[in-house]
């Protein structure tokens, strides 16, 4: 039987996706064809959205950039006279864009995003869905379990990379008549949108994750805490929730044993810092999500004063893969202390952004080269930033460091939720810092003096760097703020917020020195320091530089040289854009 | 003698305010009233401040603490600017300046006509369009400063003839 699937993951629908899936039907129903067109996840490969696959007894046919105009040939040629149009079809193997991105990625959190209906249970369920839920409750003990998902090596994904089996068992040990599990889909990271894919295109695999979680630690209510940014994912979990609750895959003696299990959706409004676990607790609480001292942990005292376990989305998609393969599966790959795999969010200067799922262990450069096919427009690479506000740059230099938890922590990033922002030559570190502080400055909840005020003084030294008024001493300064944030604030936000600038200054200390010494950024990116000026040789006087000039700052006759009057030019960049014939330099 | 001391009331009161904390329902409450008005209004404070049981003082720390929550009326349209990372390195400082501009608003405001609203956000997760505007719900990727003019200017045009149309 023929079957039709649309990407419809927020990248899907942005690029045009529901107008695809519109025009499919349509088309569908002007020929008579009874194929049925299914809606399905982020596949991935977000550059050649909008994505659709047709998906026959023997075969599979995936179209990439699929448009609404290029329905009507799909339908015709393919569908109805049976001859598939080659040239529109991704396929691993044939030299198309998808070539090395689908085969150099090993896929066990994204198994299904992609290729199940997400808004069917029983597409789930014919993927071995809820088959390690019973596992687990008829075979094995909750202490058995964790000794299981202990031995995987699984770590949280959530960026602290922390034992997975470990905080279940702590969270198990704790004595105590009520418990909860959370499951944090709080991803606030800019440039991070892995568990949101994970949520819109596989949701009952994270449900399936936090049923057997809450079975190891003895929990019997369950929270999911997921953006309120993210409508398509609340929209999805709900559904999903709801056809277990008529299943009785959740609620009273689940699957027929003396479990009761329920979830609860409880979305965030916005505030950074709620990822952090026990700020997390607080807003769910509804209070200000306000960091406390910890310990207590939340595996002691949680929600409600109540032993609590929170786990990341992506580590819950796991667990159900570790139950059905085996931990010893799961071991097998990655490096010796980072298991598995890890889904890297791709994005930036790259040719292929979207989301890949890589064993532990690949290199940098084999991600962005080999599975992300390198850098757009044919620039140089610069670096990767990794673990969004938290994180920091690894130059490219360096580009051989295998993805392993402590060997990215050993460079002052951190691995982080999965973000991988791509770098080029363009790409200014001082000003790329002092976005990340920025971020980290408005999101700090103010408990910390030194988070609170520290982050707002990192702030005003870089922003008077990039503004051509940097003074000598100000990368020492810059320093000695951050060790200060470093260690004298409560949470990970706070305790990490100085690292993009501190990564930036060890590997890029250079391009600090040639904004506060010579007024120059090196990247040509920083409007303060540039000067636009116009190629006489190049120019031929089109006049369209001069039109979009805001301030009327360019003058010349029409096919006459035009200049740039340096008093009245507010570095825009306008006119560069504008330009056909490269004529407008930065220098 | 009473038969129900103080501290059986006050236990009773105890056992009251904790079943509201189970609830959490502080800002599931806001997010409603939001949903409601399109922003949440004084009087909506003080009516929530009733059924919870929780200071209007402590309620409007709560407001204030998460971005989600407005205490000012929005625009008729909303234009969302994205500000993650990939947007930012692909340039989104520029699309803003434009936006601004255009508008002549800064982010966080709203037009004196009340039709626009620039808002900026963490991140819309569709990187792989960056930079990314979103105008109501409609999404418009890979922007260029020439593009988004047009953009802008199009949707100016389309507001006119909306409103010449409502003044007919």
């Amino acid at each position: 039987m023929t079957q039709i699937r649309v990407g419809l993951g927020t990248c899907g629908i942005s690029a045009g996706g529901e107008a695809v899936y519109q025009e499919l039907v349509e088309e569908l129903k002007k020929h008579n064809l009874e194929i049925e067109v299914n809606e399905t996840g982020c596949m991935g490969m977000c550059y050649d959205e909008v994505l659709v696959e047709v998906v026959e007894d023997y075969d599979n046919y995936l179209y990439a950039k699929v448009t609404t105009d290029r329905v009507k040939s799909i339908v015709e040629e393919h569908l109805v006279k049976g001859l598939p149009i080659e040239d529109w079809i991704v396929k691993p193997g044939n030299g198309q864009a998808g070539d090395n991105f689908l085969k150099l990625q090993d896929r066990i959190v994204l198994r299904n995003c992609g290729h199940i209906n997400p808004t069917s249970i029983d597409d789930y369920i014919e993927k071995q869905g809820y088959e390690a839920i019973q596992t687990v409750l008829n075979t094995l003990t909750p202490a058995e379990l964790i000794d299981k998902i202990k031995n995987s090596g699984l770590r949280g994904r959530g960026g602290g990379g922390f034992s997975t089996g470990m905080k279940w068992q702590f969270a198990s040990q704790s004595e105590s008549d009520k418990k909860y599990i959370i499951c944090n889909a709080d991803e606030g990271d800019p440039g991070a949108f892995m568990d949101r894919s994970v949520l819109e295109g596989d949701p009952h695999s994270v449900i399936e994750g936090m049923m057997i979680g809450a079975y190891a630690i003895g929990a019997d209510e369950g929270y999911i805490y997921v953006r309120a940014e993210y409508p398509l994912a609340i929209k999805r979990l709900q559904l999903a929730i709801k056809q277990c609750n008529e299943k009785n895959f959740l609620g009273n003696n689940i699957f027929g044993s003396d479990q009761n299990f329920k979830i609860k959706i409880k979305q965030g409004a916005g505030a950074f810092v709620c990822g952090e676990e026990t700020a997390l607790i607080f807003s769910i609480e509804g209070k200000r999500g306000v960091p406390r001292v910890r310990p207590p942990f939340p595996t002691d005292r949680g929600l409600w004063g109540k032993p609590t376990c929170i786990n990341n989305v992506e580590t819950l998609a796991n667990i159900p893969w570790i139950i059905n393969r085996g931990w010893e599966a799961f071991a097998q790959k990655g490096t010796e202390k980072s298991k598995g795999t890890k889904v890297f969010a791709l994005a930036g200067k790259i040719v292929k952004s979207g989301l890949a799922e890589v064993p532990m262990g690949m290199t940098i450069n084999q991600i962005v080269f080999d599975v992300g096919g390198g850098i757009k427009d044919g620039k140089a690479f610069k670096a990767v930033q990794m673990g969004g506000p938290s994180g920091g740059c690894i130059p490219a230099s360096m580009g051989d460091l295998r993805i392993d938890y402590d060997e990215i922590t050993k460079t002052g990033a951190i691995m982080g939720s999965g973000g991988l922002i791509v770098l080029d030559e363009t790409t200014c570190m001082v000003d790329l810092a002092k976005f990340f502080l920025n971020f980290t400055q408005n999101e700090s909840c103010g408990k910390c003096t030194f988070c609170r005020i520290g982050t707002k003084k990192m702030l005003e030294i870089l922003e008077r760097i990039t503004m051509g008024d940097g003074k000598e001493g100000d990368i020492e300064l810059l320093e000695d703020l951050a060790g200060k944030i470093k260690s004298s604030s409560l949470c990970g936000l706070g305790q990490t917020a100085p690292n993009p600038v501190l990564t930036t200054i060890k590997y890029f200390r250079e391009e600090y020195e040639e904004h506060i010494r010579n007024k120059k950024c090196p990247a040509h990116n920083c409007p303060a320091l540039l000067t636009y000026t116009i190629d006489p040789e190049k120019c031929t006087g089109c006049t369209i530089c001069a039109k979009k000039c805001p301030t009327q700052a360019i003058t010349g006759e029409a096919k006459q040289v035009h200049v740039i009057n340096q008093d009245s030019c507010i570095n825009c960049g306008q006119c560069f854009d504008v330009c056909r014939f490269d004529a407008v330099e930065k220098v | 003698m009473d038969i129900i001391g103080k501290k059986e009331i006050d236990h009773f009161k105890r056992d009251l305010i904790d079943k509201k904390k189970q609830d959490g329902s502080l800002i599931p409450l806001l997010q409603s009233a939001q949903d409601t008005y399109g922003y949440i209004p004084e009087r909506a404070i003080y009516y929530i401040s009733e059924l919870v049981g929780i200071p209007a003082a402590e309620i409007y720390g709560v407001i204030t603490f998460y971005s989600q929550f407005r205490l000012k009326p929005l625009g008729k349209n909303i234009i969302r600017i994205c500000e993650g990372t990939a947007c930012h390195v692909n340039g989104a400082k520029s699309i803003l300046s434009i936006l601004q501009n255009e508008l002549g608003i800064s982010v966080g405001e709203t037009s004196d006509d009340g039709l626009y609203t620039l808002q900026s956000v963490a991140c819309l997760g569709c990187c792989s369009l960056a930079p990314v505007i979103m105008i109501n719900d409609e999404t418009h990727g890979n922007l260029t400063t020439a593009s988004l003019t047009k953009i802008i200017k199009k949707q100016k045009r389309i507001e006119k003839i909306k409103s010449s149309y409502d003044a007919n």
